[in-house]
């Protein structure tokens, strides 16, 4: 509480800064705390929350009590008749592809930012080059789904109006149902959250970039550094903190990720992911209890960066 | 995002470090060209007829002489612009914005005198329910109430927080910057059963009310930041003239951060425009607004690429505009509320 002096304070009556505050403190409540706290609860009850969990179970079948929520939530995308058939239905499971879209589309995102920053700062119409690319932020999902489903579009007939497959089938190959075909389809999912989101992280980074002091860079080149030396050597290990940012930013978008899966595929075909099996669950199957419990395992998942954003805060405030 | 990262501009004139070579230049051009490819075959797309767009693809847009016998200019000696003003339309957007969903064009229908099941052939069709043109005003109905409410009471809180003295007043906002990223489906079943319990599902005041729920820690995050990094001699001054809080809130605070107001309203505004999932869990079909009616023509009804794209493209006109006239203010708020529901 260091800092609690740190901003200069006007003499107040006591009492007038609630009223300030109260508003927002008691609608956050409603809508974000309360809310929380209730999804754990409910997360323990049955489908409409009359009973507990624990009433749904059925006699033979594998039970956890209290918990069956969770038990339905975590195995029952599993066939568990041996170990390959458990191992290869995890990988087009909802966790299998959040963990096929963290890897992928984070990598993809911050990997292709951070060159697209380091080259357009070298060419002359660099502001164009980044609204181009930082553009598809302003759309919404939805709108890029139907953006992509057209250019995955998959003719029965001779032509191909997807111009992805009128591309491979004019060099020869056979065109691809690509958003049907496991376990394609996820990663051409993917290539639609790279699309929209690698523009955020470029300008994140290039910011980033034009930080570094002149000096440090003409000093490398006169020591003979190559272009590929100063971005491997100095600019990344320097602006390393800002890709931690960047990397956990991308991490929380992923994770809670719904409306690109959900208009593309419906998460039909091994492409659901955990957002949209828990709309699913919640809504077309009105499941609250699984619903609910697939949510808390979400936050679970978003808690250590939720730590970490209260850290970082905490870390700025004392540099105030 | 960090204040640090903030409070720098986005882009700031200086010496170009490297001469830019042609390889360079070459293979940005390639990727801006693939980025554009997408968006550029969506907006062709919904300018040309339904019988071009499902045989020829958007690419050969230009070929005049392509497609079935019926999409042919009767003269075949016809000049080369005047074959290619007949191979675009705006027929889609009429479609999509009445909601024709027949087998021709709603404006071909309603001149041969055969009026489409449930429309009127005059301007109000423009409002039906099932199209467009309705869903536009729902998406403005749902948003302007949605940006502005949360960015009233969030001023009144940052302002607390940056310049009132209260007791836990740092634990509070520390809560407050751990609940930015909580995610929407955390919440969704007990607000949309106290919801029903108000009667107020698939109205427009719980979606008012969830957004502006959500839309608070974030909004007040910014504005502190902005509100509490404004010059102390200020306060001071104003303080030793005998204003009070309400006066330096109103007089000084407000006009000051106007900027970080405009980020702040257009970063909501676009979050809340292109939201799909809460509209689809409080308004549903009852006040289907422009995601929703596209995703359900998607997923549901399978309408044609003539009435999706031109659909798709109405709903990214207003964010478009936005996004090139105000570029400035919407980077910086997409920047820093990049993680934010």
């Amino acid at each position: 509480m260091a800092r609690a002096i740190a901003l200069p304070v006007m003499k107040q009556k006591k009492g007038v800064p609630w009223l300030y505050l109260l508003p927002a403190l008691i609608i956050m409540s409603i809508f974000i705390l309360y809310p929380m706290i209730n999804t754990i609860g409910l997360s323990f009850q049955n489908a409409d929350s009359t009973a507990s969990a624990a009433t749904t179970c059925r006699e033979g079948q594998p039970c956890w009590g209290v918990m069956e929520n969770y038990r339905y939530a975590l195995t029952n995308e599993l066939n568990t008749e041996s170990a390959q058939t458990t191992w290869e239905s995890f990988w087009i499971s909802s966790y299998g592809n959040t963990i096929k879209w963290l890897l992928v589309m984070v990598t993809g995102t911050v990997g292709l930012g951070l060159i697209f920053a380091v080259l357009v700062d070298r060419i002359k119409l660099e502001s164009l080059a980044k609204s181009i690319i930082f553009m598809p932020m302003a759309i919404s999902f939805v709108g890029a789904g139907v953006i992509w489903k057209f250019v995955y579009n998959y003719g029965t007939t001779q032509v191909q109006t997807g111009i992805l497959n009128a591309a491979i089938t004019s060099l020869g190959f056979e065109p691809i149902a690509w958003l049907s075909k496991i376990p394609l389809n996820t990663f051409m999912l993917i290539v639609v959250g790279i699309w929209m989101w690698t523009g955020f992280c470029m300008t994140l980074l290039s910011s980033a970039i034009k930080g570094i002091p002149e000096e440090i860079i003409e000093a490398s080149r006169i020591d003979g550094a190559t272009n590929f030396q100063i971005f491997s050597r100095i600019q990344v290990p320097i602006i390393a903190p800002t890709i931690v940012v960047v990397i956990t930013t991308m991490v929380i978008n992923v994770l809670k990720l719904f409306d690109i899966v959900y208009v593309m595929t419906g998460g039909n075909f091994g492409t659901n992911v955990i957002a949209t099996r828990m709309y699913t669950e919640m809504y077309t199957n009105a499941q609250y209890g699984r619903g609910t419990a697939i949510a808390v395992i979400l936050i679970l998942f978003i808690v250590p960066f939720i730590i970490m954003n209260i850290r970082r805060f905490t870390k700025q405030e004392a540099m105030r | 995002m960090t204040t640090a990262t903030l409070s720098k501009p986005i882009s700031k004139p200086r010496k170009r470090r490297q001469p830019s070579n042609l390889g360079t230049s070459i293979g940005i051009v390639i990727i801006l060209i693939i980025w554009l490819i997408p968006t550029v075959g969506l907006l062709v797309t919904s300018f040309r007829p339904i019988s071009l767009i499902n045989t020829t693809g958007w690419w050969t847009a230009l070929n005049v002489n392509n497609g079935p016998v019926s999409a042919q200019h009767p003269d075949p000696n016809a000049g080369y612009v005047e074959k290619l003003s007949t191979r675009f339309t705006i027929d889609n957007y009429v479609d999509a914005l009445t909601g024709y969903r027949g087998t021709g064009t709603y404006l071909d229908a309603c001149a041969s005198g055969i009026t489409p099941l449930g429309m009127k052939c005059n301007i109000t069709d423009l409002v039906n329910p099932r199209g467009m043109g309705r869903a536009f005003l729902n998406s403005l109905i749902v948003t302007i109430p949605s940006t502005i409410l949360p960015i009233v009471v969030a001023m009144f809180a940052a302002y607390a927080f940056s310049w009132m003295d209260f007791k836990g007043r740092y634990a509070i906002f520390a809560i407050l910057v751990g609940l930015q990223v909580v995610p929407i489906q955390m919440t969704l079943v007990p607000v949309l059963r106290m919801f029903a319990g108000m009667g107020i599902n698939g109205t427009f005041p719980a979606v008012w009310l969830f957004h502006t729920g959500f839309g608070l820690p974030y909004a007040i995050y910014m504005l502190r930041n902005s509100m509490s990094s404004l010059p102390k001699d200020l306060f001071e001054s104003a303080y030793l003239d005998g204003a009070d809080h309400w006066q330096v809130f109103t007089k000084i605070v407000m006009p000051l951060i106007t900027p970080a107001i405009a980020s702040l309203a257009i970063f909501q505004f676009l979050w809340v425009w292109n939201d799909l999932l809460v509209s689809l869990v409080f308004l549903g079909g009852s006040k289907p607004v422009m995601t929703y009616q596209i995703s359900n023509m998607v997923t549901s009804l399978g309408a044609g690429w003539h009435l999706l794209t031109a659909a798709a493209f109405l709903s990214m006109l207003l964010p478009m505009i936005v996004f090139f006239t105000l570029q400035r203010y919407f980077v910086r708020g997409m920047m820093a509320g990049a993680v934010k529901g």
